[in-house]
């Protein structure tokens, strides 16, 4: 069975004929083509899909796309505003908390609901916020430095 | 107005030049290209370990609408293998299944549902056969052989003594010798394996997509598997999420995309899941080592022995590099002289092994700084000490023909026994003893590794240049710098960008590159045993100098000087200091007269000084350009109650001749030393009757961002003479050491030494126990 999907995707209103048993992710993925949201594991295991669902960060993957009807979604293509990267963003590029970026939209929207909810993390902050996320480059190092330097742009007023 | 001066940026801390594209989503991955009309392909696998293949009925998942191709053994004749001389893989098994979960047929359908449900009406006949899954079990006098061109189940056996082992171990103060298991690990890089093979049927021509780290070895085999000439392939490696090793050799995917496209007469995508990139594998061979060191008393090391057993897996793959490394990388780390070593790659029907990381020499690694580490405590020597009193020269050969050019082992030492202090605090840290913290044990422990900057020779041998990178300048003042070099997210486009521009003078904005199409992009071997910064680096060194050859020439012609006369400031060419000079744009405008436009090749070749001995079969392997130099200490807490150990903090030195991205250096050593954190506490995969029990990232236990530690980078130049700008491999060399370093540490910490990995708590644990048994008389 398909039903009619309405939200709030990136900032605009869109609907769309979805079959009930799409996961967001694959919507997201093969329906709508913004293909920046990640498929990692095979449920659940690595956070590579996470996107923000009315700001909360969300794994795509265990989602049903029929049960965001109504809500707003945010990927990894919404954050740059006008062209310019977000503070996340920057911080993720700058530190080097990108290596393969095969992982990074889901640190950097995981990173970035951690910031609209608490614009001054600790180190612990950071660290429970990314715990279900897995990086298999960077050691996490960079990670850290990167949403710490994120922080300090948020501060200065850049977007997160 | 200011003047103007070249732009530098190696030795800088530089973001990578494709970050942007990762930090916002626009960055594509193989499965990213989503083709109007593609067809989804499935693979059905082998439920059985070790099976004769009576029958492949595909009658009923034909017949399912939707189904538009079927491909099973029958469709392809041909093996492939990264080795010319061991292709045992078929992309679809044929007579024979050897390993649970290997390819015997594929599907490709409308959509993946139908593919799926096309899957399940596939019948497969066979007669079991008797299975191994441990080196032990294949390789008992009455097993069968896996393969019949294997006798009894050896890929290969390697002998070599080099020197007089038993007189050495006479002549030492301390003799030792322990045996040491590593279990084997998986790459588990982030990006599912997948491709994309997209037929023209008019043409009789192939597009494949395809996360591989080997573009070139993947057009090879392509080549092969499909019988078409290589003019009609194109290959394609778009980003790439990680490889670690396991994508260093054409997989079974991009190979059964082709066949499926071809068959199909369209466009066809493969996606595997987790679990099928778990079985893929192509990880670290479980290893069992036998290791013997003859020691004197000021801490020289006098003779090694060294046996070592690889369960290596049901194909053949890089298995005879991978068994030869772990006996010549022995070598070239220290001054030895006396060593022997008997190698042996087992089959096993169990997912083939690859070149993972620290390619065949990580395990050894392991076991022989634990045992220096041991035996310097017996002794009562530092384990530092013990280190410097074995230190080569550098240049220098060693005794298995290896060419050392630059050494920077020594200042790797000096600086993590400083960082850490290592003096004040070793065997001094606070334990928990009368505290609330009573069960909790501290301790540091110290280990080197090293690893090559490229394979010498490289595997398909053509008698080309080892690197071909090529520039390309237009009317409008760009410079597109042209390489197969494939980067798979280690940055090398990055530190290729800043070579052309730092000859140049040029900022990175000038310079745009290309890379991963077959089309465009000069060959090249592709991104393994740490070689694209060595040798691509110095290619592009060369096209670089090439360009500015011409770009001065035509600047002379202009200013009517002599080319001698000629200074290049980058955006500035002049004739002498009070020259006004002519603009890069004037000088690109004057040097386009000519020819139109301009475009150079920049080649670079290995010495054959670096290729290696003749000494024994296979001792080509190890050979390189240039060793790179790791030391780390390893500060650890061990829970005796829960018998969990954590890592407090690690420092880390890395001998990488010169770095070249600072940013990108420190990236790659806290990535190596947190992946050998990975294989020493927590990673290993497991088996049921050959099923793999642990292929999700929950039973194969990656370290989260909460369970890893600060580490410290120490970067240490010392300056290769042949390397660009000076420069070796930083990318491998620092993740052999932390597994002796933790594994020291503990001992350090708590007396008990750990000599099979992964440390779990379990295994932490049991040693408590045991060891509290024993103290109590086995009162308990």
């Amino acid at each position: 069975m398909a039903r009619i999907l309405q939200l709030t995707l990136n900032g605009r209103a869109r609907t769309d004929a979805v079959p009930d048993n799409v996961l967001l992710l694959d919507y997201l993925r093969e329906i709508v083509g913004l293909t920046g949201t990640k498929t990692g594991c095979d449920g659940g295991e690595c956070g590579a899909c996470t996107v923000l669902v009315d700001d909360l960060p969300r794994l795509s993957c265990l989602t049903l796309a029929a049960v965001i009807d109504g809500r707003r979604v945010d990927t990894i293509e919404s954050l740059a505003s006008d062209g310019h990267l977000s503070a996340v963003q920057r911080g993720f590029h700058e530190k080097l908390g990108s290596q393969c970026g095969y992982c990074t939209p889901g640190f950097i929207m995981a990173s970035a609901g951690l910031l609209r909810r608490n614009p001054r993390p600790t180190e612990d902050e950071i660290r429970d916020a990314l715990g279900s996320n897995i990086c298999r480059c960077t050691g996490y190092v960079k990670i850290i430095e990167a949403v710490k330097h994120a922080t300090e742009l948020h501060a200065a007023g850049a977007s997160p | 107005m200011n003047e103007i001066v070249p732009a530098h940026t190696i030795g800088a801390y530089v973001p990578m030049v494709d970050g942007p594209e990762k930090v916002s989503g626009r960055a594509k991955y193989t499965a990213d290209f989503i083709v109007p009309g593609m067809l989804a392909g499935r693979i059905f696998r082998s439920p059985y370990s070790h099976a004769e293949i009576l029958d492949v009925d595909v009658a009923a998942a034909a017949k399912l609408p939707g189904v538009k191709a079927i491909v099973t053994g029958a469709d392809c004749d041909k093996a492939f293998g990264v080795l010319p001389t061991a292709r045992s893989e078929h992309p679809l098994a044929r007579d024979r299944v050897r390993y649970r979960g290997e390819p015997v047929a594929a599907v490709a359908a409308i959509d993946d549902a139908t593919a799926k449900e096309a899957l399940r009406r596939i019948k497969l006949k066979v007669r079991e056969l008797p299975a191994y899954h441990t080196s032990h079990e294949a390789m008992a006098p009455d097993a069968i052989d896996i393969h019949d061109c294997r006798p009894h189940n050896i890929e290969r056996d390697v002998f070599f003594e080099l020197g007089d082992v038993e007189a050495a171990f006479v002549a030492a103060d301390l003799v030792r010798e322990n045996t040491y298991n590593c279990a084997e690990v998986c790459q588990n890089q982030m990006e599912m394996h997948a491709a994309l093979a997209d037929y023209d049927v008019v043409r009789d021509r192939i597009t494949v997509h395809a996360s591989t780290q080997v573009p070139y070895y993947v057009h090879l085999m392509l080549s092969q598997i499909l019988g078409m000439d290589m003019s009609r392939i194109r290959v394609i490696k778009p980003h790439v999420g990680g490889g670690f090793g396991c994508r260093t050799e054409a997989l079974n995917v991009e190979l059964i995309a082709a066949l499926l496209a071809r068959k199909a007469g369209g466009c066809v995508r493969i996606m595997v899941n987790r679990e099928e990139t778990f079985i893929t594998h192509r990880g670290r061979p479980e290893t069992d080592i036998r290791l013997k060191i003859g020691m004197r008393q000021d801490g020289r090391i006098t003779g090694v022995e060294c046996e070592c057993i690889q369960r290596g897996g049901a194909h053949s793959g890089y298995g005879v590099v991978t068994i030869l490394y772990a006996g010549s990388m022995l070598y070239a780390i220290y001054d030895l002289h006396n060593v022997k070593y008997i190698g042996k790659r087992v089959m096993t029907n169990t997912p083939p092994c690859g070149a993972f990381r620290g390619h065949g020499t990580v395990d050894v690694r392991f076991a022989f700084e634990s045992l220096v580490d041991q035996m310097a405590h017996e002794m009562g020597i530092d384990p530092i000490a013990v280190r410097r009193a074995n230190y080569l020269k550098a240049p220098s050969y060693t005794d298995n023909d290896l060419m050392v050019n630059s050494y920077g082992l020594p200042e790797c030492v000096d600086w993590v026994e400083k960082a850490s202090g290592w003096k004040q605090r070793k065997g001094k840290l606070p334990n928990g003893a009368g505290t609330s913290k009573g069960h909790i044990r501290k301790g540091l422990g110290f280990a080197c590794s090293h690893y090559i900057s490229g394979a010498s020779k490289p595997v398909n041998w053509t008698g080309e240049p080892h690197a071909t990178v090529k520039l390309k300048l237009d009317f409008d003042g760009s410079i597109v710098l042209l390489t197969g070099a494939a980067d798979i997210g280690q940055g090398s486009s990055t530190v290729l960008v800043q070579s052309v521009a730092e000859v140049l003078g040029l900022d990175l904005s000038r310079i745009r590159i290309v890379t991963g199409d077959s089309d465009v992009v000069p060959k090249d071997n592709g991104s393994y045993s740490s070689r694209v910064t060595f040798m691509v680096g110095n290619a592009a060194i060369d096209a670089a100098q090439n360009l500015k050859a011409v770009l001065i020439a035509a600047a002379a012609r202009k200013l009517e000087a002599k080319p001698g006369e000629i200074e290049c400031l980058g955006e500035l060419y002049r004739a002498g200091a009070q020259d006004k000079g002519l603009t890069f744009n004037e000088v690109v405008t004057e040097a386009l007269k000519d020819t139109g436009t301009i475009t150079v090749t920049g080649t670079y070749s290995t010495i054959p000084e670096s290729h290696g001995g003749k000494k024994y079969r296979g001792a080509a392997i190890g050979g390189t350009m240039g060793y790179s130099y790791s030391a780390q200490v390893v500060e650890v807490s061990v829970d005796e109650e829960t018998g969990v150990v954590t890592v407090d903090k690690v420092w880390v030195a890395h001998d990488c001749g010169r770095a070249l991205n600072r940013l990108t250096v420190e990236g790659q050593v806290q990535g190596s030393v947190w992946m050998g954190m990975g294989q020493a506490l927590s990673e290993e995969t497991a088996y049921y009757g050959g099923l793999l029990l642990t292929a999700n990232m929950l039973d194969y236990r990656v370290p989260t961002i909460q369970d890893s530690p600060p580490i410290e980078v120490g970067i240490i130049e010392s300056i290769d003479p042949h390397g660009p700008f000076g420069a070796k491999e930083a990318g491998e060399g620092s993740l052999a050491a932390f597994l002796p370093a933790l594994t020291n540490a503990i001992a350090d910490a708590t007396g008990l030494r750990f000599n099979d990995l992964p440390v779990t708590p379990d295994r932490v644990f049991a040693a408590l126990e045991k060891r509290a048994r024993s103290r109590n008389g086995g009162a308990r």
